[in-house]
């Protein structure tokens, strides 16, 4: 199983052809407490880029992207009772949701984890 | 990110304490400001609720109204031609919530109205005011402010903190006794000393804008350095920024200027009528803004603002959309959030008369999907302020 990164934050552990997504703990530090994330509808086809579910903290709402297109085949339920699970377990429990991915490929354009450890780094 | 004016930002003599306590800086109103510490917006609000958070309120404004004969008639009468609220009736030590309105009634900004207590300055009012209108406010106040009454700005002198929560006046007593009997909405002026190596002379006021029980505190800025340094000795104080600051006044249901109140709206849709003294209600009070008061007053205006209770745990942010039941447009959010005491989504905002009653059922437009919510009583959090120790 790899784990790739996006520069907006996001990470998608892929295994196969699945890919779980979330938000890395560096993000969820940065957001500060999480009370509500909005998750999408299982089915959903999404494009890279596209909205693909939206984190609150106590001040502010802030979107999360598919690092990669594909459709929603599940969704974190868990999230709903205990969002704070993002700030507790972010790259862990905190994910937000699976897709099946439609094209591999897209994902070369993603950084693994040292080259997104020297990205942070740089902020 | 906003990195195109830092280097024009005013800093607060707090400045580096901020910095070095680790706080996330942010510009706001023109200042850099800590917008959260290393325990983050939501430990810091509860925090504030259940022990004492101390904010740096440095970048509001502090002005002195004095009058060349000496008389307090003279300055209050001068200031009741900008406000709604009775300033002849105040007495030395006592304070007033009010707004600056202009001639349509609409807020320009919303204050403190102190008189002030000191011998040979009863004569005097202090006025605290919002950091993003105070430019505009003296300016105001130098153009209606009669030959004989002088309008003293302090941003450069003095420095202004809040500490607020149930552990205050325990805390601040230790610095003088005094301030353990103060209620709310009064003030004097006294020395600080408890552990303090040279006392600091301070203008104490039982007020805040938390909901809590609590202090503003306004000293010279180099005194109130030292004065914070050994406040936050105490393990009950931490450092607040304006992340919790506003997620507090949220709860408390108290208004944010720019947000819930502006030049749009008058004092009564604004639902402060209880800041205005009965005998100032009248079209002829003489106020800038006094018939619009009135004519609201008598028409019950067409809009009010309320306490909105998403019933899910979805947050409704400023300018969400409000519907009735059927989908018709009602009004708009003015400010929304989470609410860590409350621990679910709170919100304020106005909507048409019809709707403005408690339980009321509404629904709120969030990314386009309708949630349902409901008008609730203000406040979502009980204010603890405090009015005399009971008998």
């Amino acid at each position: 199983m790899s784990i790739k990164y996006t520069e907006d934050h996001e990470w998608i552990k892929v295994d196969g052809d699945t890919g779980t997504v979330g938000i890395s703990p560096y993000a969820a530090t940065q957001l500060g407490d999480v009370v509500f994330v909005e998750l999408p509808e299982i089915g959903r086809e999404m494009d890279k880029g596209d909205e693909a579910a939206v984190v609150e903290s106590v001040k502010a709402a802030s979107e999360v992207y598919a690092p990669v297109g594909g459709e929603v085949i599940a969704v974190n339920e868990a999230l709903e009772d205990a969002p704070e699970t993002v700030n507790a377990s972010a790259d862990g429990d905190g994910w937000f949701l699976k897709i099946k991915i439609s094209d591999a490929s897209e994902l070369e354009s993603l950084m693994d984890e040292a080259a997104y450890k020297t990205y942070c780094d740089g902020l | 990110m906003s990195d195109d004016t830092t280097t024009e930002l005013k800093q607060t003599a707090l400045h580096a304490t901020h910095v070095a306590l680790g706080a996330k800086m942010v510009p706001f109103a023109g200042y850099d400001m800590p917008v959260q510490y290393p325990l983050g917006v939501k430990g810091e609000h509860l925090h504030t609720r259940e022990k004492a958070g101390l904010f740096d309120v440095s970048h509001m404004g502090q002005v002195f109204l004095m009058s060349d004969d000496k008389d307090f008639a003279t300055v209050a009468k001068a200031l009741e031609k900008l406000v709604p609220a009775d300033i002849q009736s105040l007495k030395p030590g006592q304070q007033r919530y009010s707004q600056f309105l202009n001639e349509d009634g609409g807020i320009l900004d919303d204050l403190m109205i102190s008189r002030l207590a000191m011998k040979g300055y009863e004569h005097a009012l202090y006025l605290v005011v919002n950091a993003g209108c105070k430019e505009a406010d003296y300016k105001h106040l130098k153009k209606h402010m009669p030959k004989g009454v002088n309008v003293m700005i302090k941003d450069d002198t003095l420095s202004l903190i809040a500490l607020q929560g149930p552990r205050a006046a325990a805390i601040l007593g230790c610095f003088a006794p005094e301030v353990e009997d103060l209620i709310f909405m009064t003030h004097t002026d006294l020395e600080l000393k408890g552990t303090l190596a040279e006392p600091v002379w301070a203008h104490v006021s039982r007020s805040g804008y938390t909901g809590e029980d609590g202090y503003e505190i306004s000293a010279k800025h180099e005194d109130m350095v030292r004065l914070v340094e050994e406040l936050l000795k105490y393990d009950d104080v931490e450092p607040i920024g304006l992340g919790a600051r506003d997620s507090l006044r949220l709860e408390a249901g108290l208004c944010l200027y720019g947000h819930d109140i502006d030049t749009t709206v008058s004092p009564i849709e604004a639902g402060l009528i209880w800041s205005v003294q009965k005998h100032r209600r009248d079209a002829k009070a003489g106020y800038l803004g006094a018939k619009r008061v009135a004519a609201d007053l008598a028409d019950k205006t067409t809009k009010r603002l309320v306490g909105i209770k998403p019933d899910g745990k979805a947050p409704a942010r400023e300018h969400t959309e409000i519907q009735d039941m059927d989908g018709n447009v009602i009004g708009e959010i003015t400010s929304g959030g989470f609410g860590p005491t409350v621990e679910g989504p709170i919100a304020m905002g106005y909507v048409t008369r019809k709707f403005v009653k408690a339980g009321t059922p509404v629904q709120l437009i969030v990314r386009g999907k309708a949630r349902p919510a409901t008008v609730v009583r203000l406040p979502f959090s009980p204010h603890n302020y405090f009015r005399g120790h009971s008998s």
